[in-house]
């Protein structure tokens, strides 16, 4: 028999407790693979948006949000002029109301973006979406809950739009919204002549730091990111990432107090078991690995249980008739190997105090404990 | 003969030196000799033990177990893993583990090879009439078993000394005659050194040598 044996006999003697502790480790990794999934998933579908073959992003340097960037329309112009550059594609982003909907997210964007050219169209067609027009596109879930359908009207803020017709999206967010043409858009939110943003597709050949310098040179108060750079420097993204980790970590944190709880009940219950472990040969470092080594194995069952049950829960929330589309969760080996970290720190963090008091144990005493 | 117990003036008191169990106690015990320490309850038999095992730690005085002082922990640790081993009144088995598992312990503590420990085991139990008993949970094992099985834990490592601190007290009548029969059987064919501390008279005579303890001290 090895140490690890004993180990996990004695988890397995006392299958309750064991039960107990690695539950506690289960919801925390349920709960924090969950929540970092789904504002990963979050995010993931707003750098969609803003993709769209497209590799690189420009807009306001500096701002908080991207609602509250203002790119001038006339850079889509320059750009293009640009031999790194093979196309540039301006996107106004906004929030309108509708009858009992008071928010729908509003897209600004000229016919020929092509997200629309990729949708698959359930009613009308593009060719009804033009720059000059009012006609708007209604994303999918958007066309159910305003019931319009393409050659209807809908009301959108304080004025009526034609309906050129409604698009299914893979997208949650633009499923749910309302595309309208740049010019109208522009109007309705009283930002003529900017954009907030201009999606750049790099001509062939050509590197994203060309577009980077021209930017810089030409544009001091724009800033220009290729996708990637984007997503890691964007504050609202680093919030909701931070956020998803905290809520995560706290999670954790209560998991680790339940083996914690587990372990010195666990030590405290076995005093003369761990007296006679001494009796028996036993080092005190011996005593002490035995009591981290429960903890961790305690922690790795917390772990597989808490990542079948966020597997579980994800694929229920995303079936969900309400959330299709809006849930597009992303699990990645980066957010499994911190929930190992975690898991295993949780484990060791939560048996430091019971190994040590199972260390110091003085044997002859622990034999008289009653 | 050589001495492999010395205990010279051992002082041991609780609660801040309110309670003074051991007063000076002095022991030579010499190799495969068996001593009986016998004495009214609190005389200090079984804190002598405990500090001849390094289980307990004396204020004063000096013990020396086969050639080393039991001064520190890592003597202490080697004392308990290869020299000494310890029988109590009560089995102190692990309950939910077999008693093949039990036995084993004390091999995971000095890392044997599985399968000389398991050969080990096996030997153990048939000197005990153990064999057919290997695979059963302690709650599966009656007293007499129980209290077998903890003498063959403490052989496990073939320690020089053994260490019994009223092995049979817990027993019935029958049950007390046959293990204390086995023990002695034990200690004869390994060549053991045995210092045991009881109550019963009767028992001690079977021992080479009664050592008598009062207030904390050893007599003759």
């Amino acid at each position: 028999m090895s140490l690890w044996k004993l180990i996990l006999t004695n988890l397995r003697r006392h299958r309750v407790r064991t039960a107990i502790g690695a539950t506690g480790i289960a919801l925390g990794v349920a709960t924090m693979l969950s929540v970092v999934g789904l504002l990963g998933g979050a995010v993931k579908m707003f750098e969609k948006i803003l993709r769209s073959d497209a590799e690189m992003v420009v807009f306001e340097r500096n701002v908080s949000d991207l609602f509250f960037s203002n790119v001038p329309e006339t850079l889509v112009a320059e750009l293009e002029k640009q031999p790194f550059v093979k196309e540039a594609q301006p996107v106004l982003f906004a929030i309108i109301t509708a009858p009992d909907r008071p928010v729908v997210t509003c897209f600004g964007i000229r016919a020929s973006d092509g997200r629309l050219k990729k949708a698959a169209w359930l009613e009308g067609g593009p060719e009804g979406f033009t720059d000059a027009g009012r006609a708007v596109v209604l994303g999918e879930r958007a066309a159910e809950f305003m019931k319009a359908g393409a050659g209807d009207e809908v009301e959108l803020g304080q004025e009526r739009y034609p309906v050129a017709g409604v698009v299914r999206m893979e997208n949650g967010f633009e499923n749910g919204g309302v595309f309208m043409p740049l010019k109208a858009c522009q109007a309705a939110f009283h930002k003529e002549g900017v954009s907030s943003v201009v999606t750049v597709a790099l001509a062939a050949g050509h590197e994203a730091g060309e577009v980077r310098q021209w930017i810089d040179t030409h544009h001091h108060r724009l800033t220009a990111l290729e996708n990637e750079e984007f997503s890691r420097s964007y504050s609202q993204f680093r919030i909701l990432k931070t956020t998803a980790w905290v809520v995560g970590g706290c999670a954790f944190l209560l998991g680790g107090l339940s083996v914690t709880n587990t372990m010195i009940l666990s030590v405290f219950s076995r005093i003369r078991e761990l007296a006679v472990l001494r009796v028996c040969g036993f080092s005190r470092g011996q005593l002490a690995a035995m009591i981290l080594g429960e903890s961790l194995a305690l922690s790795s069952l917390g772990f597989l249980a808490g990542w079948v049950l966020s597997v579980g829960g994800l694929r229920l929330l995303k079936a969900l008739p309400a959330l299709q589309g809006y849930i597009e969760p992303q699990v990645g080996v980066s957010e499994l190997l911190g929930a190992v970290a975690l898991a295993m720190i949780t484990g060791i963090g939560g048996a430091l105090y019971p190994a040590w008091h199972a260390a110091r144990l003085k044997p002859a005493e622990a034999l008289r404990f009653e | 003969m050589e001495t492999i117990i010395q205990v010279e003036q051992v002082w041991r008191s609780y609660d801040e030196g309110r309670i003074e169990v051991l007063k000076g106690a002095d022991l030579k015990v010499a190799r495969g000799e068996t001593v009986a320490l016998v004495g009214s309850s609190g005389c200090g038999k079984s804190t002598l033990l405990n500090v001849i095992a390094g289980l307990e730690t004396p204020q004063r005085g000096k013990v020396v177990v086969a050639g080393r002082e039991v001064a520190d922990e890592t003597t202490r640790r080697d004392l308990l893993r290869h020299t000494v081993g310890f029988v109590f009144q009560l089995h102190h088995l692990m309950p939910g583990l077999t008693l093949e598992e039990n036995l084993l312990v004390p091999a995971v503590a000095v890392g044997m090879a599985g399968s000389v420990a398991r050969e080990r085991v096996r030997e153990l139990a048939e000197l005990t009439g153990l064999e057919s008993r290997l695979d059963r949970r302690v709650r599966e094992l009656s007293g007499g078993e129980r209290q077998r099985g903890a003498l063959c834990r403490a052989l496990m490592n073939e320690p020089e000394v053994l260490l019994a601190d009223e092995p049979t007290g817990a027993l019935d009548e029958t049950n007390r005659e046959a293990v204390f029969d086995l023990l002695m059987n034990l200690v004869a064919e390994k060549g053991l050194t045995l210092v045991m501390a009881t109550h019963d008279m009767a028992l001690a005579g079977r021992c080479a040598r009664v050592v008598a303890m009062r207030d904390g001290r050893t007599g003759g």
